[in-house]
């Protein structure tokens, strides 16, 4: 094995992580907010707050993430209307085509992790609350929150590695993150092997961070549980 | 006779849609309507400069690499699965290794790696045969070996999940019946364990689907790429992409719907009522 190419391919490589990064942590985070939205209209009794919901996360999760951002990409300069508008200035780009369809996407999924989430907490609890004199917002922010957040941790961690390795169809759309580089220092050097190796020791990296995270928050948030027995 | 009319008509439609002059009066939301419609249809349709036999036939195409796929990937799965609960330690670590990586490096690069790397390991051979020149596997076996491997890495923790799920019990009770060996795997432990394994079996599946349209980077000629082609021969991205994703969602819609039956239908007794 050739250790200076091995070097030199993960100096290049490193070039592209602030990007995958980057683009992982603000689709996460666009994300999470549009997924409590999708959420609260899901769990809402009103059927026209709750069908759009339900289409938008059906559509979204049953379709590849893939045409959603060709949609986004190149599909939507078909319209000249929308060529024609102010939104055109971000659309045109692919850094942000590629934001909003990894965004929209991990709303999807987020918000049923969500939900799961908040529908697991026993109603018994929540009556408790209300017996005990709670408003409506110390009940969330003190009962329903913390319960559902534990519940919905490992799941929401599992959507957050598969945003990591979303980010890799940016590449698709010409955006230089660590695939794109990899790609391109394949096809350079024709060693792909050596190039596999560092760009998914790469990808390892992060998700192994994000599970580390994932892990400390989770003995956390169970500190009280533990205490209790 | 006059076959270039249409041709032409249709030609004038798209450009029209596509080029209009900035000074032109903007269309009225009923004329855009309208636009739309006619145009998409001609489009989509089964006519002359319809593309609906092509998108179909790359429907079908992308359901057979899928189902490849995803069976060779359950061979994977059994085969990792034996490995991690045997009793020799390489084993297991090899297993434990194989999930670890294949789970955590997005799929586009392990589809890159066997497009890259076989091309790299055919042209080598090939060279020390004296044949020279770029040699490379086809496409659909590419997208076929790197969706049953990532595929496989999935299955291998669902299985290994629903083995540890069979009741200790009925497998004593197998042996005390003079069960062993592969008998007591086909006859006991494989109907249950599969039972435990179909919801997540269900996701593997409607995951590797939508897998599937990466394989479009190599070039093989699935729903994805035939939307590209389509899209570039005519100019109306939107439209071919948003049929790709129609056609995406029916079939995702469809296959969870069959799952759903499949489970009730295997479910425990017990369990239905």
């Amino acid at each position: 094995m050739d250790w200076g190419f091995l070097s030199d391919c993960l100096q290049r490589l490193l070039r592209g992580v602030p990007l995958t990064l980057e683009l992982a942590m603000f689709s996460c985070l666009i994300g999470f907010v549009l997924a409590w939205v999708l959420c609260a209209m899901r769990l809402s009794d009103r059927r026209w707050l709750d069908y759009p919901a339900r289409a938008f996360i059906e559509v979204f999760r049953g379709t590849p993430l893939l045409v959603q951002l060709f949609i986004i990409y190149y599909g939507l300069g078909q319209f000249a209307w929308l060529r024609e508008s102010f939104a055109w200035a971000y659309l045109r780009e692919a850094y942000w085509c590629v934001l909003l369809a990894l965004s929209l996407n991990t709303a999807a999924y987020a918000s049923e992790i969500l939900r799961g989430g908040v529908l697991s907490v026993p109603g018994g609890q929540k009556e408790a609350a209300v017996a005990m004199g709670l408003t409506q917002t110390q009940l969330w922010r003190y009962v329903v929150l913390p319960l559902a957040w534990r519940q919905m941790l490992p799941a929401y961690g599992n959507e957050i590695i598969l945003m990591v390795k979303s980010t890799s169809l940016a590449s698709i759309v010409t955006l230089m993150e660590v695939t794109g580089i990899a790609a391109r220092l394949v096809s350079e050097s024709y060693r792909p092997v050596e190039v596999f190796i560092c760009a998914g020791a790469l990808y390892l990296t992060f998700n192994f961070l994000v599970t580390r995270v994932v892990m400390l928050l989770e003995t956390r948030l169970r500190r009280g549980m533990q205490r209790g027995r | 006779m006059d076959y270039e009319t249409p041709v032409r008509n249709w030609l004038c439609k798209i450009m029209f849609r596509q080029d209009r002059c900035r000074s032109d009066p903007p269309l009225s939301s009923a004329q855009r309507l309208r636009g739309f419609y006619v145009t998409f249809w001609q489009i989509m349709g089964f006519g002359d400069q319809g593309w609906a036999a092509d998108m179909l036939r790359a429907t079908v195409s992308t359901c057979t690499i899928a189902l490849c796929g995803f069976l060779f990937g359950g061979v994977i799965g059994c085969l990792g699965c034996w490995a991690k609960l045997s009793r020799y330690s390489v084993l297991h670590w090899l297993a434990d290794l194989y999930t670890t990586v294949l789970r955590g490096v997005p799929d586009l690069l392990v589809i890159y790696l066997f497009y890259f790397g076989s091309s790299m390991v055919l042209t080598q051979v090939a060279q020390s045969l004296g044949v020279n020149g770029f040699m490379g596997l086809p496409a659909f076996l590419i997208g076929f070996l790197a969706i049953s491997v990532v595929c496989g890495a999935y299955q291998i923790e669902v299985l290994r999940g629903a083995f540890g799920s069979v009741p200790p019990g009925s497998i004593e009770a197998g042996r005390s019946l003079g069960l062993g060996g592969f008998k007591l795997l086909l006859l006991v432990v494989a109907p249950q364990a599969l039972r435990f394994a179909l919801p997540g079996l269900g996701n593997i599946w409607l995951l590797v689907l939508k897998e599937s349209a990466l394989i479009s980077v190599v070039g093989m000629v699935e729903l994805m790429r035939q939307s590209q082609i389509g899209a570039g021969a005519t100019h109306q991205p939107f439209y071919f992409y948003a049929t790709a994703g129609a056609l995406y969602f029916l079939i995702s819609l469809s296959s969870s719907h069959l799952i759903g039956r499949l489970e009730r239908r295997l479910s425990l007794p017990m369990r239905r009522a």
